[in-house]
């Protein structure tokens, strides 16, 4: 389908703050590696890849009210519960899981690829229930 | 779910217009036709008001009382 001016302006927002990522990723990697951080500094540098994904969430929040036609915001509004059911319950389960010593502890930004990837069973169910899906997935 | 019978498909053959030309003259994606058309969606109400009135029609000429409908 034709992405809608809104979708457009998000998959801009979208790859300019996954390339920012990257770039703040490894700039912290290699301050730590090298030992180039410590005191305040390092907590800065520490959060700053996360910055980035938090301007993801915020950009799918502005999209989803910049979004004019309210059929596709339907289709991502039912995306994003999808993603939203699907990751707390992965999170739940593994809660428990880690708290009887049965799985090893995981790190906590792993809950933002599991997100992810209930957006895209969310876009299926979509597709599967409705044949249509919106772009932000 | 209920959703509103319409008659969508009819107004609009009997204008010779594709599903794209409908969207494109409420301003809203080819999808979102689709979908209100095939009953998989039902429009809100402003929409609901737009599709009428482009139509020249009144909104219960276009859609169905779920409470009417057969």
């Amino acid at each position: 389908m034709p992405w809608t001016p809104a979708a457009k302006r998000y998959n801009v927002r979208l790859i300019l703050l996954s390339l920012l990522y990257g770039a703040f990723l490894v700039l912290a990697v290699y301050g730590f590696r090298h030992h180039l951080v410590a005191g305040a500094a390092a907590w800065i540098v520490a959060i700053l890849p996360a910055l980035p994904l938090i301007g993801i969430f915020a950009a799918m929040g502005r999209y989803l009210v910049e979004e004019q036609d309210e059929y596709i915001r339907m289709l991502l509004v039912r995306q994003m519960l999808w993603a939203m059911g699907f990751t707390m319950s992965c999170a739940t389960v593994w809660g428990f899981l880690d708290n009887f010593g049965l799985v090893g502890h995981v790190d906590g930004y792993w809950i933002v690829a599991l997100w992810y990837f209930g957006q895209g069973i969310g876009a299926c169910v979509n597709r599967a229930t409705l044949g249509a899906r919106a772009v932000c997935s | 779910m209920l959703v509103m019978e319409n008659r969508l498909r009819v107004l609009r053959a009997e204008r010779n217009w594709s599903q794209g030309d409908l969207a494109e003259r409420l301003e809203v994606s080819r999808q979102s036709v689709n979908a209100i058309e095939t009953g998989k969606y039902d429009p809100s109400l402003p929409l609901a008001f737009r599709i009428a009135e482009l139509f020249g029609l009144a909104i219960e000429q276009v859609f169905v009382s779920p409470s009417r409908a057969e």
